[in-house]
């Protein structure tokens, strides 16, 4: 009897998403989405609000990375007072700017690798789904659980050091940033007590790297064979090829690494990128348009800066990314898990990052807010933790705003995500005659990868519950379980 | 002629002078009244009713109320305290009080007194209006939505001897404060930042110059409302 199974919530992601697998006579999978089921609308209501509001406004989306938001909405609004597209705030403003975005990116990805992933990297995809989450992982290695909360903590000290508060700050206003780092923040960061301190970070972010590397090691052919599909990658790189997380020049490249998009200005992204609409999910499937909709997708984040990319500006993480690319012999790497080692890499390049502005005099003077001739519009781009990050804004002559566009990280994500998905069911489910829980994780598993935001929203506290729930060829409900 | 008078606030004894109002004479002494429509030194509005005391048994508004001999004061009483943050919430509740993205919160009275009476949700419905916005003026932002009616920008902002802003539709759903865009757009840019600072929410903005505050250097994330008059 043909069936159709949902997975819903999928759980240790952010935000609200479900799966539905069809399947038919045989348990042969006939069809598979990931839904996303949460609406937000916030580029329907930020239309009329001041524009100088959408930093501290539209950043509301997210309690995870909320700085990706309120940088990327401050980036569009530089452009729109007159501060340039990117390189034109004073050196205070953008380095403060930068830290904050590299506390973020450290916080989060440590949030992920630690709390999400590691409970199925400890415990196996077919652990016991008990003690498979983040409990289990404190409970069964506390050194590895701490160390995660602490790498998060430092992240977030550092957000609220630019920011002026951990979640959802004002630093970033059109045009630069509101303060200075304030010296007693600095000597902080820099020489409090382990393990609080720029230093023990980066050697946390180099035992998390060994951590991934010796558990590849033993686990190589599932790493590299799950959920694994060829993808065209895309992100904003440095004008001279430097992984930049902050700001760039939009770089697409196929899954054999021939250029697409050549670094091109991002302040003309709707020449190159078009979003489809599909009925049956709220989050849109961006591709680029002169490859058309079966061509034109592409991955983001940590995978595809890392394809995109030619060298990572700081010694490190360098010298790992050496290591990563030579094992595709410089191509793009196209195996799912590998976003979880890149993401890794990222992680240590964060933190050598802070290590350098932070002894960076010109975050503790300068001036703060640079501005000129005001424009009607205005692009952001940034590379959140999760991936490219899109923010235009259209504003009118009495400064409300009159149109915004957010292309959110995830969303790029959208049909790499539903293509692994795909892909994990058939391999797992296709014939099958009993759908068990590490087959739903498996597919779970393959979505956590991405890292996604689902709704980029915060997620309520507390263990999601997993329904699954059985449909016969009529779509009558003929099973539900609950976990 | 002596003019010092005793009251009594809460039990205890405090001199003053005749022709003080109840607030006034209070903060004088170091007892905080709490205020939303009350600026020293304009005429009263006495439109915010949340510096009721109990004067002799009945309520009054302090700022409208002037001093008298042996006058016995009730200020601090639980009563009175859950009155004024009644009065809080149905402010909260008739306006778009969106805290989390708002540039005056850390600066804003009402949010201030929301923290003092410890409110942590309104008891009463959310209204949502959709009294508009007005931006057309040169240097201001003039949100209706987030408007409490207190008049203090009816009563001080001023350009060439004319107010910039009116009370509007007086009774009835559609009541709100109007500004006069014309006049506005001559106000230079400090004036428009003093119409700003007068008003104790968010319902009037300098244009163009949101957030330059850092979290932590607003006026109440240094030292909560009252704390200036208690503290002295």
């Amino acid at each position: 009897m043909a069936q159709k199974i949902t997975i819903e919530p999928v759980t240790r992601v952010e935000g609200h998403g479900k799966v539905t697998i069809h399947l038919d006579d045989q348990n042969n999978v006939t069809q598979t989405r990931l839904h996303i089921v949460e609406f937000r609308g916030f580029e329907r209501f930020v239309q009329g609000r001041p524009y100088w509001e959408a930093p501290v406004l539209v950043q509301r989306l997210c309690g995870i990375c909320p700085v990706s938001h309120h940088l990327a909405a401050a980036k569009a609004l530089d452009v729109i007072v007159g501060a340039g597209t990117g390189d034109g705030l004073t050196p205070t403003g953008e380095k403060m700017r930068r830290l904050m975005h590299y506390g973020q990116i450290f916080q989060s990805h440590a949030l992920h690798f630690f709390h999400l992933v590691s409970p199925d990297l400890l415990f196996g995809i077919d652990g016991d789904p008990a003690i498979r989450n983040v409990i289990g992982v404190a409970l069964m290695h506390k050194d590895l659980a701490v160390q995660g909360v602490m790498m998060r903590k430092f992240g977030q000290e550092i957000i609220r050091a630019t920011a002026g508060k951990k979640i959802h700050g004002t630093g970033a206003i059109p045009g630069g940033i509101n303060k200075h780092l304030y010296a007693e923040d600095k000597e902080l960061f820099l020489n409090g007590p382990d393990p609080l301190n720029i230093d023990h970070m980066i050697s946390w972010a180099q035992a998390a790297l060994d951590f991934f590397k010796d558990y590849y090691k033993a686990n190589k052919e599932f790493i590299d064979n799950f959920a694994q599909f060829p993808s065209n990658h895309l992100s904003i790189v440095r004008k001279d090829g430097a992984l930049d997380l902050y700001h760039g020049v939009l770089r697409a490249v196929d899954s054999e690494g021939n250029r697409i998009l050549n670094d091109v200005d991002y302040q003309n992204y709707n020449d190159y990128i078009e979003e489809e609409v599909k009925s049956w999910s709220y989050m849109k499937f961006p591709y680029l348009k002169h490859l058309g909709k079966e061509k034109g997708w592409y991955r983001v984040g940590p995978l595809a800066r890392m394809n995109t990319c030619d060298f990572i500006p700081s010694p490190l993480a360098q010298k790992e990314f050496e290591d990563f690319k030579a094992m595709t012999n410089g191509k793009p790497n196209n195996m799912c898990m590998h976003y979880h080692y890149a993401r890794l890499i990222e992680v240590l390049h964060a933190a050598e990052m802070m290590k350098e502005l932070l002894n960076d005099p010109d975050l503790m003077k300068g001036e703060l807010i640079r501005k000129g001739n005001k424009l009607d519009q205005g692009v952001g781009v940034i590379e959140a933790p999760r991936g490219t990050l899109f923010h235009h804004y259209k504003i009118n002559e009495d400064d409300q705003i009159t149109m915004a566009n957010l292309i959110v990280s995830t969303t790029n994500n959208n049909i790499p995500m539903n293509e692994s998905v795909n892909r994990v069911a058939k391999s797992w489910m296709n014939g099958q005659t009993e759908i068990t829980e590490p087959m739903m994780n498996a597919v779970e598993v393959s979505i956590r990868a991405y890292d996604p935001c689902l709704s980029c929203a915060t997620h309520a506290l507390g263990k999601m519950p997993l329904e699954i729930s059985l449909y016969d060829a009529s779509n009558k409900l003929i099973d539900k379980k609950r976990t | 002629m002596n003019d010092k008078i005793k009251i009594v606030i809460d039990g205890k004894e405090y001199w003053t002078e005749h022709g003080k109002t109840i607030l006034d004479a209070a903060k004088d002494n170091g007892v905080f009244i709490p205020s939303l429509c009350h600026v020293e030194g304009v005429k009263t509005a006495g439109s915010c009713r949340i510096c009721n005391v109990k004067v002799n048994g009945r309520n009054m508004t302090a700022c409208s109320t002037p001093v008298a001999e042996g006058m016995t004061i009730v200020n601090n009483h639980p009563e009175l305290e859950e009155l004024r943050k009644a009065i809080v919430e149905v402010m909260f509740v008739a306006g778009n009080h969106f805290c989390p993205a708002c540039e005056k919160s850390g600066n804003c009275e009402l949010q201030a007194l929301g923290y003092r009476f410890l409110m942590l949700v309104p008891r009463f419905p959310y209204e949502f209006p959709d009294k508009g916005v007005n931006a057309e003026s040169k240097y201001i932002y003039h949100d209706r939505n987030r408007c409490i009616l207190c008049k203090r920008c009816v009563r001080t902002v001023m350009k060439d001897d004319k107010h910039v802003f009116a009370l509007n539709s007086r009774g009835g759903e559609h009541i709100h404060i109007k500004i006069d865009t014309e006049l506005a757009s001559h106000l230079t840019e400090e004036e428009a930042q003093a119409a700003m600072d007068i008003c104790p929410v968010g319902a009037i903005l300098k244009k163009e110059r949101g957030y330059y505050n850092p979290i932590g250097e607003r006026k109440f994330d240094k030292q909560p409302i009252g704390s200036e008059i208690e503290n002295k």
